[in-house]
């Protein structure tokens, strides 16, 4: 998986938790809270969807790891990578 | 033995919203239900073949879509459940009528704003300074001691007649405890009715309870009705097992209770000691449904969506001294919302009055059906003395009536005394001295539609899900 198909992954992930989100131009670099209307529940419910729908685990230590779309390309990337 | 990763005890709105949370995160999860019917407090029954709400007067929480940390919209999000399909029209106008004095309100704060400042003049500035309290308060930390609601507002207000103008609607949809409140739960019913606002679906309660369902089953989530839970049996200090109404017994890791914190403790195997307070409370209701072949508009009610009246002095929410306390009551006309082309079929006005159990419950069957006609007109009577001038004629107009006592809500709620806004004392982080067991909805303490799915949401995700 390439970092763009895991940035994709992300947005499609916010895309079925917050519907209302306008995501067609999310910066990869600036932190997503600043640009959408995201929670510490809908964070949440980031990590449970990757976990849920791509086998995907993030501890809770590393929730930092998924402030912009750039960093969780970052730091999952790898975790996408490993699981094949 | 069937054995559950989450069982939730009633299929309100906080227990099939915990289950949609647990079901889409991969719990093996089962909703019981005591009753055939889904809702709980916020139900639905049909008679004669028309179709009944129990419970739901508006959806309080009414925000327009996409606006930021609303909890309606939150609540949305954590269901996947789409703003659309909710299909609410908002309210036209509401009222808080008291002797010479009316306050309107609407789902637009200004309207409020102008009205307390046209009759209090010299209270507007305090009026501001308490909404920006109600602003500054942090609503999400669960672990704000007590304070009294009364003693903040009059520290901001001085007319006794504007403090409980502001009460009156908070008191009538959310306190378990009377004349007062914990200003936390203050906050939280002012910002829901008064800064938000309130709105229905078009066909009531039934298109937010199929919602639910809806999302339920496609998550995977198991539902079981007329199936009560009849004992929970303990083992130390954990839920070894439920026992259900039929004998048959079921195996859960955690049990999740939105059946009442007094009510869920006496379902346990053995005698719990509790630290928190666990009293039943004592508000309990009543409510007339009044059914006419015409819209309200016909005859002169087209504007007044609610209307929270009170003839006395000071406004005392208190437990009814008599069968009704005529004194103060919520008139709800549902075809006030604005539904665009299609309006209801027929017209409809309920009248909801505080009421007292130990009287309904003393009749014979004879007597309570003699007290339901009793009561009716003078219920009308009272309600009617704060609605406009009409040309309605009540007994030869009303097509079809129902009404519900304190003791309806208990049989078919199971919610001891009927009191609908559950215990005095709120459990708001849901724990119990049962380390497996959980409360959720009207005792952990949101209340409403919106706040009764929020508390599902909240509890499932602390207590099941982390």
């Amino acid at each position: 998986m390439s970092k763009d198909e895991c940035k994709q992954v992300v947005l499609d992930i916010i895309a079925e938790i917050a519907p209302d989100e306008e995501l067609s131009d999310v910066k990869p670099e600036v932190a997503l809270r600043e640009q959408l209307d995201l929670d510490s529940m809908d964070f949440l419910d980031i990590v449970m969807e990757l976990r849920k729908k791509h086998g995907i685990e993030v501890p809770e230590s590393e929730y930092g790891q998924l402030v912009s779309l750039e960093s969780c390309a970052e730091y999952l990337t790898p975790k996408f990578n490993a699981l094949v | 033995m069937e054995k559950y990763d989450v069982a939730i005890i009633g299929a309100g709105m906080s227990g099939i919203a915990a289950g949609i949370r647990l079901a889409h995160f991969g719990k093996r999860v089962c909703v019981f239900e005591r009753h055939y019917a889904p809702g709980g407090l916020n139900s639905f029954y049909a008679k004669d073949g028309r179709k009944y709400d129990v419970g739901l007067h508006a959806m309080t929480n009414f925000v327009k879509p996409g606006v930021k940390r609303a909890p309606l919209n939150r609540i949305l999000r954590q269901l996947r459940i789409s703003r659309e399909d909710l299909n609410l029209s908002e309210q036209l106008g509401s009222r808080i009528a008291f002797p010479g004095r009316d306050l309107r309100f609407s789902n637009d704060f200004a309207l409020l704003e102008s009205e307390v400042a046209a009759a209090f003049p010299g209270e507007i500035d305090g009026f501001r300074k308490l909404v920006e309290d109600v602003n500054a308060f942090d609503d999400t930390e669960f672990n704000t001691p007590y304070q009294s609601a009364r003693s903040v507002v009059q520290s901001r207000i001085g007319d006794p007649v504007l403090e409980d103008m502001i009460f009156c609607p908070l008191m009538y949809y959310g306190s378990s405890t009377e004349d007062d409140m914990d200003f936390g739960q203050f906050v939280v019913m002012f910002k829901s009715i008064f800064l938000e606002g309130f709105a229905r679906p078009r066909e009531g309660i039934r298109n937010i309870i199929k919602l639910l369902l809806k999302r339920y089953k496609e998550a995977g989530g198991i539902r079981r009705m007329n199936t009560g839970v009849a004992e929970i049996r303990l083992s130390g200090n954990r839920v070894e097992r439920l026992v259900l109404d039929s004998g048959e017994e079921v195996e859960a890791d955690i049990v999740l209770s939105s059946a009442g914190y007094p009510e869920t403790l006496g379902m346990c195997s053995d005698t719990v000691e509790s630290s928190t307070e666990c009293s039943v409370g004592r508000l309990s209701f009543t409510e007339t449904i009044s059914i006419f072949e015409n819209d309200p508009s016909s005859f002169g009610w087209g504007e007044d969506t609610i209307v929270f009246f009170n003839s006395r002095d000071r406004f005392a929410y208190r437990a009814a001294e008599g069968a009704v306390d005529l004194t103060s009551g919520v008139i709800c006309i549902p075809n006030n919302f604005d539904y665009g082309e299609e309006g209801l079929p027929e017209g409809v006005v309920r009248v909801t009055c505080l009421a007292d159990y130990d009287q309904w419950k003393s009749y014979s069957e004879d007597e309570y059906a003699a007290n339901k006609e009793r009561w009716r007109g003078r219920i009308w009577d009272a309600a009617r003395a704060f609605m406009p001038d009409t040309t309605l004629d009540y007994s030869r107009d009303c097509k079809a009536f129902d009404m519900f006592t304190p003791t309806t809500v208990e049989r078919y709620t199971w919610k001891r005394r009927g009191a609908i806004y559950g215990a005095p004392t709120k459990t708001k982080d849901g724990s119990t001295p049962i380390s497996n067991l959980f409360v959720c909805g009207t005792d952990q303490g949101f209340l409403g539609i919106v706040g009764s799915m929020l508390s599902g949401i909240a509890m499932a995700n602390t207590h099941a899900l982390r």
